[in-house]
């Protein structure tokens, strides 16, 4: 059953992403990047991993997505638009790049069927005491350190929204420090690029 | 439990068609949807193999991609606008010359 869901979910999934990237419109296939989203969403959901899951469909269906709709708005001109589009973007150009493309595809698939891969890993009570102990010994607190200790031996590989974020501010808080830079660093230099330009038109 | 071989294959499919949009189109709203659709990709990568393994290192290179892709549309979004209002088009091959 689940394996069902998963295979109409990735046709549409692959679907929507194709007619996104060839659609001439480009509300259209805003549209179409959005179902693309919630269906890896779906796909989330069907790994187990829900929080991901959650996250995918509150900032990349929603946030993210807005933030295209916006600027779209901002710069679309209808219908002339879209002919510039058709100028920009047509079968008779795009038919070298999809073939370079689904030859590399297909040379990665042959490799991967070839290839032998590692069936999935069973949990063996080692990996997870191993597992454990490290959490253990580099969790800050102590009763952070016991909470995640029991729920990953009693548990499955499918980890908790408390696990990640005992573990994202215990283990990993230079990454939040990091990534804290990192976007206010992208909002400074959207500014900046947005301000100059204005100024420049000004000048010139 | 789905097979590993099947969401390998979807998350590449996704990718291919990624770089796909991102060679063959001229448009550059289209060139950063094309990017987005590759980060989702890999995100489904990252997100398959940290539900095969122990641990939650997965979900936080997740949690990173997410961060990163808001960055990079923020930039990428104001640098359209920018290029809009000089250019009036969108068309990335206005951009061949560097005019220092």
């Amino acid at each position: 059953m689940i394996e069902i869901i998963f295979v109409i979910t990735a046709v549409v999934a692959i679907i929507c992403a194709l007619i996104t990237v060839t659609s001439h419109h480009v509300v259209h296939a805003l549209l179409f990047m959005v179902i693309l989203m919630l269906a890896i969403a779906l796909l989330f959901f069907l790994l187990g991993a829900s929080f991901a899951a959650a996250l995918q469909v509150i900032i990349y269906a929603g946030a993210i997505m807005v933030l295209f709709v916006f600027v779209t708005m901002m710069l679309h001109q209808g219908l002339q638009s879209i002919e510039q589009e058709q100028q920009l973007f047509n079968w008779p150009t795009a038919w070298l790049p999809l073939l370079l493309v689904t030859v590399l595809l297909v040379e990665v698939a042959v490799i991967l069927s070839s290839a032998v891969l590692v069936p999935p890993p069973e949990l063996n009570q080692t990996t997870i005491l191993v597992n454990a102990a490290t959490h253990a010994v580099n969790t800050v607190s102590s009763t952070a350190s016991s909470a995640i200790s029991s729920s990953t031996s009693s548990s499955s590989s499918i980890a908790t929204t408390k696990e990640i974020g005992v573990v994202l501010f215990g283990r990993y808080y230079q990454l939040i420090i990091l990534t804290a830079l990192m976007l206010l660093s992208a909002l400074i230099s959207a500014i900046h690029i947005s301000q100059s330009a204005k100024s420049g038109a000004n000048k010139s | 439990m789905i097979p590993l071989n099947w969401l390998i294959i979807v998350s590449l499919v996704l990718f291919s068609i990624g770089i796909f949009g991102v060679i063959a189109r001229r448009n550059l709203l289209f060139i950063l949807m094309s990017l987005e659709i590759m980060l989702n990709a890999v995100a489904l990568l990252f997100i398959t193999g940290a539900t095969l393994h122990p641990g939650v290192d997965g979900y936080i290179i997740y949690l990173l991609i997410l961060a990163l892709a808001a960055a990079e549309v923020a930039i990428g979004l104001a640098l359209v606008i920018t290029m809009y209002r000089r250019f009036g088009s969108l068309d990335v091959d206005l951009l061949a010359k560097m005019r220092g």
